[in-house]
């Protein structure tokens, strides 16, 4: 193998670009998955296509490397933005051929809580894996969750603390929609550094998701379940 | 050197830093998702109440109410013009509950993160970074802070820069990261790593360590990383006391007062200087590690197996450090 030599991306055949592109994203290079994406377009793949076995499978090699300590935030945020790019691409593609929607998720971190290091990750992972991701941003009340919820009536709702002086504040949000009988119509996920399973549990959430890799799969399930039920 | 803290350490073994700021501060009534800081000038009795509790519990070292103090975190309140005036009382408050005490007692400046990520990924700089640690450094001096102490942290860019900001204050500082992912900070910093950037530094902190992170068994594996490097720096270990678990609308963390003694004594011997609780350690968990540290014989360096026998079990099989930990499984298909 000839480590030097200049691949050119065009002049690899279907499956070598394929695999190339995992490496590309594993490495965050945003030029190289731009022209990626751009080639198989060009080569008459759907852009659905594009998306699962290019996008979303070469980032799910880097979310179970990051869920296994192997990459830390800084080389994950370069994958998701390189992800993002050939997304920018796919995105109008992908609607103009009604590929199929795997969910929508409203996220944000607590009020009073400043961190959304975790959330973006879990939201730039989210939309790697073809969900559709409205981000809140920090420092949401309970109002401006239950505003977004009603407004885009999403399948999860996603909440993220990471101090001891705001976790709580994700029951008061749980609890609110319980009062108004709505909880039941959302998946609840919630994450955070210092929270645990139990937590989740004990504040009503559907589940506690310890990384982003995990919150994927967890909401994968989420949807595939309420998908189940509404059919049956 | 004539500052507090490295008088106190010359003439100590060990000294014993605080426990809680925030899970004391809602048992008194902090609503989730208000600063804490407020209450430094909204509830100053309140702040008397925590200090007090650090040191009537044994702590020679308490941190001020000032972890979010800076303009980043304080914006969300509102409150991003109060940077001086919230650290300079947090300190103040600290003075005189330190000068009351009768007993040399260091009052520690809490410096936390910004939250902010570092460019080209974020939009944070190393100059708006010193800025900001300056602005709250010289509040909490001008409140009479006795050192710094920047804790928390994970990026290595931050802790540099929080080094700058106390140079520009002139206070000595110490500094600590919290080590919460597989071992590392969650930029990916390991214990090894952190020793080699702490001594490179052209204004290195009186002392360094780690705070928070996992759990009190994990934060000891972290201490025998810094040990491995041979550092004569003071070390710093402030663990959780155990896990959050909730319970009838507050947080409540599972570690006995008999669990932190444990935690503390494994600590000195394991070779740190100052140790002290994070989240979940209260003042009846410090007086348990006080008379435990008084009163139980220095024995040998604990090994890992040692510690996960008194503490329980650690959150991931490797600490990140050494020739063959985390290494990539995949095999490059070719280079570029």
């Amino acid at each position: 193998m000839a480590d030097d030599d200049e691949i050119i991306l065009s002049e690899l055949s279907d499956d070598e670009l394929v695999l190339q592109m995992h490496d590309d994203l594993y490495d965050g290079m945003k030029e190289e998955i731009e022209e990626g994406v751009n080639i198989l377009i060009a080569r008459g793949w759907t852009p659905y296509d594009v998306l699962t076995k290019a996008l979303v499978a070469g980032m799910t090699i880097v979310g179970a490397d990051f869920r296994d300590g192997i990459l830390f935030v800084p080389e994950v945020l370069l994958a998701a933005n390189a992800m993002k790019a050939g997304m920018f691409i796919l995105k109008p593609l992908l609607v103009e051929t009604g590929a199929p929607r795997m969910g929508k998720m409203v996220i944000g971190t607590v009020k009073g809580d400043i961190h959304d290091i975790g959330k973006n990750l879990v939201a730039m992972m989210m939309e790697g894996a073809g969900f559709e991701v409205l981000d809140l941003g920090i420092n949401n009340s309970v109002e401006k969750y239950l505003e977004a919820l009603e407004r885009e009536r999403p399948d999860i709702l996603g909440m993220s603390a990471l101090l001891t002086t705001t976790m709580p504040y994700m029951k008061v949000v749980i609890d609110t929609m319980k009062e108004k009988g709505m909880r039941e119509d959302y998946i609840v996920l919630v994450g955070g550094a210092p929270l645990n399973e139990e937590f989740g549990r004990a504040i009503g959430a559907d589940a506690y998701c310890r990384d982003a890799a995990v919150a994927v799969e967890t909401a994968k399930m989420y949807v595939a379940r309420k998908h189940n039920q509404l059919s049956a | 050197m004539s500052d507090a803290l490295t008088r106190l350490l010359s003439t100590r073994d060990w000294l014993m830093a605080d426990g809680a700021t925030g899970t004391n501060l809602f048992n008194m009534g902090l609503s989730s998702g208000d600063a804490p800081e407020m209450w430094n000038i909204e509830q100053p009795d309140n702040i008397r109440k925590l200090y007090k509790g650090a040191v009537d519990a044994g702590s020679d070292i308490f941190l001020t109410n000032t972890f979010g103090g800076n303009a980043s975190r304080l914006k969300l309140h509102n409150a991003q013009s109060q940077v001086h005036e919230l650290n300079r009382v947090g300190a103040a408050l600290g003075r005189e509950i330190a000068d009351a005490s009768g007993r040399d007692v260091i009052v520690a400046g809490s410096v936390g993160p910004t939250g902010d990520i570092f460019v080209p990924m974020g939009t944070l700089t190393h100059e708006l970074a010193v800025e900001m640690f300056h602005e709250q450094a010289e509040g909490l001096k001008a409140g009479g802070a006795d050192v710094l102490w920047v804790e928390t942290i994970s990026a290595p860019e931050e802790y540099k820069a929080a080094a700058e900001a106390a140079r520009l204050a002139g206070m000595p500082w110490c500094g600590t990261m919290s080590f919460d992912t597989a071992g590392r900070t969650m930029m990916g910093v390991t214990s090894a790593a952190m020793v080699d950037m702490v001594e490179k530094l052209p204004n290195p902190p009186l002392g360094f360590g780690a705070n928070c992170g996992v759990g009190a068994s994990d934060l000891l594996r972290t201490v025998l990383g810094f040990v491995a490097q041979g550092t004569e720096r003071p070390i710093i270990a402030k663990g959780n006391a155990g896990i959050p678990k909730y319970h009838d609308g507050h947080i409540h963390y599972d570690g006995t007062p008999e669990l932190m003694a444990e935690y503390a004594v494994l600590a000195r011997d394991a070779g740190v200087r100052i140790i002290g609780g994070c989240c979940g350690t209260m003042p009846e968990h410090l007086r348990a590690m006080r008379n435990a540290l008084e009163n139980r014989a220095p024995g040998p360096r604990p090994s890992l197996e040692v510690i996960t026998a008194a503490l329980g079990g650690f959150s991931s099989a490797s600490d990140g450090t050494g020739d063959d930990a985390n290494a990539p499984r995949r095999e490059r298909r070719r280079g570029r």
